[in-house]
């Protein structure tokens, strides 16, 4: 018993210890900096950055997908626990406990909500605090779609300080700040640490009836994986992390573009807890790796459209009524919004490559299908009755004459579905597959276009890459007798 | 005196409406009975239900005395061979994959279909080069001579061509007719033709089949149908026939 135990922590101990984050600035810098304080004590680790909200965090830190990851009481009292754990450390660390999770180290700083305005306008108006919105009920709101839906977020606030506004719209962290800019709303939710309360000149509004909870930075650490050393390397960040730190790295990521992990490396250093200087990957190897990644969740979830796309287009063909509730069921697959089908799938496959090659297969059905069924059904009754005539065994007609004779059709059913898989995988990233969404999503994070063209422009050329390599394809797979025209053959 | 094929009482409609009324009709071995008539009289129906590719509401079809089911009917099309109107060659084959179709998939050896194609070939008038080309890269007529020799390649007891002519010129379409009746009367094979051009029906038939709204009008010799028409119908459709009387008997 005792030497499966120690087995089971010697396989643990070999196994990287995955620190994730989410999509914001802040939760990527803290990622990286956990990540590097377990590297400096000698422990495998690696960064899964960038991978959505709280929930997909938490579930994938549950589900054991994810080791150690940024959070704040406050998040763990309203999202985690439902508001039925107050956000206090005494409430938490309990009913953390029953969920195989602890709180490996608290940072030393608390980022609460709040929501702010252009100080100007925020003067002109005679807003200070939270209260005061409740008169000007003409103000235009934008909130993060997050702070929409959760339980602490705009609709308690709504009742909590009676607001009026009608005009309340969700969009990205990021983005509402510069809708904030350009004068598109407002008013929108921030966080107290963001680099942007300075950069734009922003107002804090005083939360004068204590709506929102404390919010004190903390790293949680999945019980199964905390060994002492990681216990160790993690506690070594205990209380190490100012406001003015905070608001300082956010402002050096967001203002400055400096790599999230150069300053974790320099911060980590000005400690005097990890002395290595960062190792940033040079422009080619990293588009080499998201090259990796993307052709991967395209490859394989490209396969499986086909494998099964296939079948389920000459079934289609061949079952007239049977087949059309299959190919409104793969339609239906194809009205889903990407991004909700990918999410869709983490409770079942967790995060990384998986979900998204789950969602891209289901993405990609559609086409293989239809043009399976449209290429066998299109066939002439003359050939059809040809076919059946000459004697051959159902299967033999399929193989020698009906699929060649719908290739092409397939054929460009497979080509747009892997053009569509290409664009689609982008979206991986938000589910911490990789591939070319990674720098897109940093790109638009941090508000750096030459980050998104890293990633938008190289999918962009994979796309037309994959369009020719098919056209080139055609030459091969589709029968020479089909590509010449002759004179009343269609 | 046997017969090939017998259809007994057979009928077929297609959403309620009949192509073909109850009708028992005997094909001799070793003849050429000709469905002939107008748009609509149901001879292709008739003509698919020798072949099983259509099944008849009522009657049954007996082949060489075994009845024609839909079990059976796949094994039976190999002693068939069927021509239809545009020729029904597979566009992605080349003449020779059309043609030994079958027979490749039946097993035979590379040799024996060689040989097979070089002698049908040689019947039908085509030479070996076309055996590489596709359809598209072939003539109407050369298409229908080649969707005779897919048909004829297994030698079947029966051969049934479906307005196999109809989509051709004239002369293309005189040539062909004398080469098929040159064919067929080499080989003794029992043929089955349908068409609404009585010359042709006259020239490459023994034995007449007129139909009109699915039933048997009259059934006999061209020289009948002249002579001792069975009813009004019978003597407008040879009127109709206009330029026949002069060319065929001048």
């Amino acid at each position: 018993m005792s030497g499966l135990h120690a087995l089971a922590l010697g396989l643990l101990f070999a196994a990287p210890v995955r620190v994730g984050s989410k999509v914001f600035t802040e939760s990527v810098v803290l990622g990286e900096v956990a990540t590097r304080a377990l590297l400096a004590s000698s422990i495998p680790a690696v960064h899964r950055r960038e991978l959505g909200g709280t929930r997909i965090l938490w579930d994938a830190l549950e589900r054991g997908d994810l080791d150690v990851y940024p959070e704040y009481t406050g998040t763990l009292a309203q999202e985690i626990f439902a508001a039925q754990v107050p956000a206090t450390l005494e409430a938490l660390g309990p009913a953390l406990a029953a969920r195989g999770v602890r709180i490996a180290a608290l940072l030393g700083f608390s980022n609460t909500y709040a929501l702010g305005m252009k100080e100007a306008t925020a003067e002109h108006l005679g807003i200070r605090t939270i209260s005061d919105l409740a008169r000007h009920p003409e103000l235009r709101f934008a909130f993060s779609n997050e702070f929409l839906d959760r339980g602490d977020g705009w609709r308690a606030l709504q009742r909590a300080y009676g607001l009026p506004q009608g005009n309340v719209r969700g969009m990205d962290h990021d983005l509402a700040y510069r809708g904030l800019a350009t004068g598109a709303f407002e008013v929108t939710d921030l966080y107290s640490t963001d680099a942007e309360v300075k950069e734009l000149d922003l107002r804090l509004l005083k939360d004068d009836k204590q709506h929102f909870p404390d919010y004190q930075a903390l790293l949680l650490l999945r019980e199964a994986a905390a060994t002492p050393e990681v216990v160790a390397a993690l506690s070594r960040l205990q209380g190490r992390i100012t406001q003015r730190d905070m608001v300082a790295m956010n402002a050096r990521a967001k203002v400055d573009r400096v790599p999230e992990a150069t300053i974790a490396a320099d911060f980590l250093r000005a400690r005097g807890i990890d002395s290595a200087p960062p190792q940033l990957p040079g422009r080619a190897r990293r588009m080499l790796g998201y090259l990796k990644d993307h052709l991967v969740l395209v490859g394989v979830s490209l396969l499986g459209a086909v494998l099964f796309g296939l079948p389920l287009g000459v079934f289609a063909a061949r079952r007239p009524r049977l087949g059309q509730g299959v190919l409104a069921a793969v339609g239906v697959l194809q009205t889903l919004p990407s991004l909700a089908l990918l999410v869709l799938m983490i409770p079942f496959l967790g995060i990384g490559a998986k979900p998204a090659i789950a969602a891209l297969f289901l993405y990609g059905l559609l086409p293989v299908v239809r043009n399976t069924h449209a290429g066998l059904t299109g066939i002439s009754g003359e050939l059809r009755e040809a076919a059946e005539a000459l004697g051959l065994s159902p299967r033999a007609r399929l193989w020698r004459i009906e699929l060649p004779l719908a290739s092409p059709s397939i054929l460009a059913g497979i080509q747009t579905s892997a053009v569509i898989c290409v664009g689609t995988a982008t979206l991986g990233a938000l589910v911490g597959a990789g591939g070319f969404g990674q720098p897109i999503l940093t790109g638009i994070r941090l508000d750096n276009t030459g980050l998104l063209l890293e990633g938008a422009v190289p999918a962009a050329l994979l796309a037309l890459a994959v369009q020719g390599g098919f056209e080139l394809v055609g030459r091969f797979v589709v029968p020479r007798g089909l590509r010449l025209t002759g004179p009343d053959e269609t | 005196m046997t017969d090939l094929l017998l259809l007994e009482g057979v009928s077929r409609s297609f959403g309620g409406v009949p192509a073909v009324h109850p009708l028992t009709l005997s094909v001799p071995s070793g003849k050429t009975t000709v469905l002939v008539g107008p748009s609509g009289s149901g001879k292709s129906t008739l003509l698919r239900m020798m072949v099983g590719l259509v099944r008849p509401d009522t009657g049954r079809v007996l082949f060489e005395g075994r009845l024609l089911t839909p079990a059976s009917a796949p094994d039976e099309r190999r002693r068939m061979g069927l021509v239809l109107q545009g020729g029904g060659l597979f566009p992605h084959l080349d003449v020779e994959g059309n043609a030994a179709l079958v027979a490749r998939y039946l097993g035979w050896d590379e040799a024996r279909i060689r040989a097979r194609l070089r002698v049908l070939l040689e019947r039908v008038r085509l030479k070996d080069d076309v055996l590489g080309r596709y359809p598209a890269e072939l003539s109407g007529g050369q298409r229908q001579r080649v969707s005779l020799v897919r048909a004829l390649m297994l030698e079947p007891a029966l051969v049934l061509l479906d307005e196999a002519l109809g989509a051709l010129d004239p002369i293309t379409r005189s040539e062909l007719q004398d080469d098929l009746r040159a064919t067929f009367r080499a080989l003794g094979t029992t043929v089955v033709l349908v068409t609404h051009d009585l010359g042709e029906a006259a020239y490459l038939g023994d034995t007449l089949v007129l139909l009109r709204d699915g039933r048997v009008v009259q059934t006999g010799t061209a020289e009948d149908f002249v002579q001792r028409p069975a009813d009004e119908f019978v003597q407008r459709f040879v009127r109709a026939q206009r330029a026949l009387p002069e060319v065929t008997r001048g």
